[in-house]
């Protein structure tokens, strides 16, 4: 194998159980995000823009669509003859398998694959969190540095502090203290959950911390302060710019309204760093004479009929005429007939709204403080209904597409 | 029998059909519909079609073409066995000459299609837009005992530009008894889609003979000599078919996929159309936006008005402009304030502020591809 200088590992095995029906079917990095991507397209895209070109992507939860997505990973330019992208879920050994513990076990049960490619350097990601950054930048830092371990860090609101690793710097950005979630966070500096390690060093910790019968086998809980306790250099790499952990149905909600604000850090329109995704072999999108059309994102393959404001509209879309989509996220080949009324709405793939009904939690139209209604992919909405709270096929199962047997 | 099938795409059109659109590039590489090159649509049908043997047989200023090829990986070409083939003319075959027609590129890339393994051959030409399954015509051509079989539609050419096309006369059971070119006689007209269907043998001894013959152009020497002398049928195609002869013609179609039902036969009918990928975000419009009747393709950025039109990947309109009955080609600019009626820009154009630019509905203004306005 071709010794490489950095290999990323991407963490794609959470559930994120906080987006409920969203991931019924699909682990979180591949929930669909901003029209046409999944979230995962981020720091794979990344990864390629920063010029690594060897991931490995740790898969554990509902791997199917993930697997299949990632497939030889084209989409990223990540299918190349020495290294790529690689998954790895976990595995049966000669003492019987286990499942990924922890995020630290996971880079452990897969030592063997990075000392094929025997780096010096290895780049943690997670898989849940929309942001553009230059890893490359963060690698030299680690090196100018000379650090051990280096964290992205990102400063949050001190109310949200608490969420996160939460870090103390000196005035040279070393790491003096690290607290994962604290209650009473003393700084507001937290942990992006990017990391650089040295792999020799990491190599050391992991088997260590293996055996290790009290470790949760988690690198904010366990590697992180172990390290800094043994006076390892720690450094805290500062990021700028837009970084959103999409974990909850708001926060993914809100990710995507923030694309189309005009003022947003998320410019998806810049060239030199494309964020790249599989492409439908989809015509242009259609807005009809009788379409209204504003401050929205649309994707192709779409035919739009009716009103769309404030929304994200993924491929083969059908807006009925005299219907009113706002304030929504409506994902791929969702069917909206006629006069059908959509207000701060995430719409799952597939899924058919029947004319004349209304999606919303509130009566009240544009009203913004309302909650979020959340309908499965492949649901059938029944002509002339009130939706307001989410809906999948575990709360009504006569809405279920797949019983029904057509969609 | 899977695969048995290959294809050839015959580039041998006249460059100047579509005046400034194709001064620079192939007919083939002239951009349609918002994403795709003409070439598109032939190419994605014969891979629709189970093509896995496609040959370009290419003439001059390919640059363009081969850019948007490339492996053919889009299209599911790349591959081990067979796949895409981009075939020169090969001039030492006849060093002295001068390229006189498209047989001679037949010749010179002959053991191309000596060495194919497949029983039939289809070959076709970039100018038809249609969504269609050659395997219909396969069928029929089997099925009647035809040696050639041509692929023709009914046209009133009272409404449709029937310039520089072969018209067909057939006898009742289909076979066809005479070929010419329209002669501007006659309201509905038999046009051939210049797609023709044999067994690869016969296309290697019609060559053969041609250029035994001193004869060098595929259509007039090959098929249209030979009627009485084989056994050729016409297959009648049924649905959408385009044919761009004209940039009357092209416009024209351009307007017509305005239609969703035409949109939704040419994009999704019997396969879909594939084309190079560009990674564009989806289109956005902004608060001011304004937008009816009208194709839209990745990476738009719409804060203007625009009525009955077709947008490429990555046009920006700003604020103000106005766009009515026109195509503005890959990362147009059109600046604030602009008004434009009938008119195509080409690929990187940019249009200050406040121009007003206007041509006529049947007589579209073209803006040549990168100028500033």
């Amino acid at each position: 194998m071709h010794k490489k200088q950095c290999v990323a590992m991407l963490l794609a095995g959470g559930q994120g159980s906080r987006l409920g029906v969203l991931t019924q079917k699909v682990a979180k990095p591949a929930v669909p995000f901003g029209g046409k991507y999944r979230i995962i397209d981020f720091p794979l895209s990344n990864c390629y823009n920063s010029g690594i070109d060897t991931v490995g992507v740790l898969t554990q939860y509902k791997p199917l669509a993930l697997n299949s997505y990632i497939g030889i990973g084209s989409a990223w330019d990540l299918d190349r003859i020495h290294g790529g992208v690689y998954v790895l879920p976990p595995f049966v050994k000669e003492q019987g398998g286990e499942w990924y513990k922890g995020t630290a076990d996971a880079i452990c049960q897969n030592i063997n694959f990075l000392d094929r490619f025997d780096p010096e350097y290895v780049l943690i990601l997670s898989g849940d969190h929309i942001y553009k950054m230059d890893y490359s930048l963060m690698l030299e830092f680690h090196q100018v540095q000379e650090a051990d371990v280096t964290i992205g860090v990102l400063e949050v609101p001190w109310e949200e502090a608490s969420r996160f690793g939460i870090m103390s710097t000196d005035e040279n950005c070393r790491v003096t203290h690290f607290d994962e979630k604290p209650k009473e966070p003393k700084s507001n500096k937290a942990s992006m959950g990017i990391y650089i390690f040295n792999w020799p060093l990491l190599r050391k910790y992991l088997l260590e911390d293996e055996q290790d019968t009290s470790s949760s086998h988690d690198f904010g809980h366990d590697i992180i302060p172990k390290m800094l306790n043994n006076q390892n250099t720690l450094m805290a790499y500062p990021f700028e710019g837009y970084w959103k952990d999409v974990g909850t149905v708001e926060s993914l909600w809100q990710a995507n309204m923030d694309l189309l604000d005009e003022k947003s850090e998320l410019n998806m329109y810049e060239p030199s760093w494309r964020i790249y995704s599989a492409n439908p072999p989809r015509p242009p999108h259609y807005t009809a004479a009788t379409g209204k059309v504003n401050s929205s994102i649309i994707s192709e393959g779409c035919l739009v009929y009716g009103e769309v404001k404030n929304s994200v509209i993924f491929p083969d879309v059908y807006i009925g005429k005299g219907a009113s989509v706002q304030n929504s996220v409506i994902m791929a080949g969702v069917y909206i007939e006629d006069n059908v009324t959509i207000n701060k709405a995430i719409v799952g793939r597939k899924t058919v709204i029947k004319q004349g009904t209304t999606v919303a939690a509130l009566p009240l139209q544009e009203k913004a403080d309302q909650d979020i209604v959340v309908i499965a992919a492949e649901m059938i909405i029944p002509p002339y209904s009130t939706i307001r709270t989410s809906i999948s096929c575990l709360t009504n199962e006569d809405y279920c597409g797949k019983e029904d047997g057509q969609s | 029998m899977i695969d048995e099938l290959m294809g050839v795409i015959n580039l041998n059109e006249s460059e100047e059909y579509l005046g400034d659109l194709s001064r620079s590039r192939p007919l083939a590489a002239v951009p349609f519909a918002g994403r795709y090159r003409l070439i598109d649509f032939v190419l994605s049908n014969m891979v629709n079609s189970g093509i896995s043997n496609v040959g370009i047989f290419i003439q001059h200023k390919y640059r363009s073409l081969m850019d948007h090829l490339r492996s053919g990986k889009e299209w599911d070409l790349a591959r081990k066995r067979d796949g895409l083939f981009i075939l020169p003319p090969a001039y030492t075959k006849t060093p002295t000459q001068i390229h006189r027609g498209d047989v001679e590129n037949f010749y010179s890339n002959l053991d191309y299609i000596r060495k194919s393994r497949q029983k039939y051959i289809v070959i076709a030409g970039p100018d038809i837009v249609s969504n269609l399954d050659y395997r219909e015509a396969l069928h029929a051509h089997k099925k009647s005992g035809a040696e050639i079989t041509a692929l023709y539609t009914k046209v009133n050419c009272n409404t449709h530009d029937c310039v520089r096309s072969t018209v067909l006369e057939l006898a009742d059971d289909g076979r066809i008894t005479d070929m010419t070119e329209y002669r501007s006689t006659g309201q509905f007209q038999n046009i051939t889609m210049k797609i023709f269907i044999m067994e690869r043998t016969l296309l290697i001894e019609l060559v053969n003979d041609c250029i035994a013959r001193g004869d060098y152009d595929f259509i007039k020497h090959c098929i249209v000599k030979n009627v009485s002398k084989y056994k050729v049928y016409g297959f009648h195609q049924q649905g959408y078919v385009a044919r761009i002869s004209s940039l009357q013609s092209y416009f024209k179609h351009s307007m017509e996929l305005l239609d969703t039902k035409i949109w939704q036969e040419l994009f999704f009918k019997s396969g879909l159309i594939y084309t190079k990928i560009k990674d564009e975000p989806p289109a956005k419009y902004m608060l001011e936006a304004d937008v009816a009747n009208a194709l839209v393709a990745t990476g738009c950025y719409i804060e203007g008005r625009v009525e009955n039109s077709i947008l490429f990947r990555g046009v920006k309109v700003h604020k103000g402009a106005y766009i009515k009955n026109s195509i503005l080609m890959q990362k147009c600019e059109i600046g604030p304030g602009v008004i434009l009626e009938n008119v195509i820009c080409d690929k990187d154009v940019f249009i200050t502020a406040n121009k007003q630019l206007k041509g006529e509905c049947n007589y579209p203004l073209i803006i040549k591809k990168g100028q500033v306005i």
